[in-house]
């Protein structure tokens, strides 16, 4: 019978006891639970993470199931239900706590102020760039990975991580729009959550 | 000089404040975070900051898709 104490040893004979304990003791928001979202949650539940905040106001829809972390069965659903079902069949030990809310300036405080580190995962521009400067304004001690640039079929070589300061982290090739590129392939936007999930995982490990 | 984004400005951008510079330079003030000196810059400063010489100026440009 799978317990919590086995999933635990199971997770340090893979990582080592010490980023274990880390990675069990951490408190990350997703902010947004599409591609970049659903992706990076399943990465970080995979890897051990206690807490997940997320954060989504959105139904799982059929076009969806292209690159997010949905299935057909749950077409109609509320986003957060779903991924909430599919991760704790994945980790069965994880802390999952849900807002079927949408952020803005005025509510990213009291939905992410329990984090440690805050991913953010929406698909428009403008809101990427109000949960930057919000997290980054309200916040003196916490950080932001975020993502932008994955349309496209182009070069995978393209989408990197780079560390604009120590609290801002951006993950993408900072330049392929889902608007002018009109597509998106689940295998390029997963590199881009990749990129997202193995930074908060770095940040958390360096603490 | 001033450098922003990688780009060097002898003196056009000295004294002008980061709004100023945001449309001089035709960046959307809705789709973007404005680092100075390592630091983010808040929406409410764009009027008040001030460049002045040697400042190192990063305006990333938010892309929709996630």
């Amino acid at each position: 019978m799978l317990t919590k104490q086995k999933w635990q040893e199971a997770l340090s004979r893979r990582h080592g006891r010490e980023t274990q304990n880390k990675f069990e003791n951490a408190t990350v928001a997703i902010c947004g639970l599409g591609g970049l979202g659903s992706n990076i949650a399943i990465s970080l539940a995979r890897a051990g993470v206690g807490t997940l905040i997320l954060i989504d106001f959105d139904k799982v829809d059929i076009t969806n199931l292209h690159r997010q972390q949905y299935k057909a069965s749950q077409i109609g659903m509320d986003k957060t239900d779903a991924l909430k079902e599919n991760l704790l069949e994945i980790n069965p030990f994880i802390n999952l706590i849900a807002y079927n809310v949408m952020l803005d300036e005025n509510n990213v405080f009291q939905y992410v102020k329990d984090a440690d580190i805050i991913c953010e995962a929406f698909d428009k521009a403008e809101n990427k760039a109000m949960l930057v400067n919000c997290v980054l304004d309200s916040f003196s001690d916490k950080k932001i990975v975020s993502s932008s640039g994955m349309a496209g079929f182009g070069d995978a070589n393209e989408i990197k991580t780079t560390r604009i300061n120590e609290r801002f982290y951006l993950c993408g090739d900072r330049k392929s729009d889902v608007n002018f590129c009109a597509s998106l392939v689940s295998a390029r936007v997963m590199l881009c959550a990749s990129h997202a999930a193995l930074k908060i995982l770095q940040i958390i490990k360096e603490t | 000089m001033i450098t922003i984004n990688g780009d060097e400005y002898e003196s056009e951008m000295t004294g002008k404040t980061i709004k100023e510079m945001i449309d001089t330079l035709k960046f959307d003030e809705r789709t973007i975070a404005v680092e100075l000196n390592e630091d983010i810059i808040s929406k409410n400063n764009y009027s008040n900051q001030v460049l002045k010489d040697g400042d190192i100026v990063e305006v990333v440009s938010f892309v929709g898709g996630g």
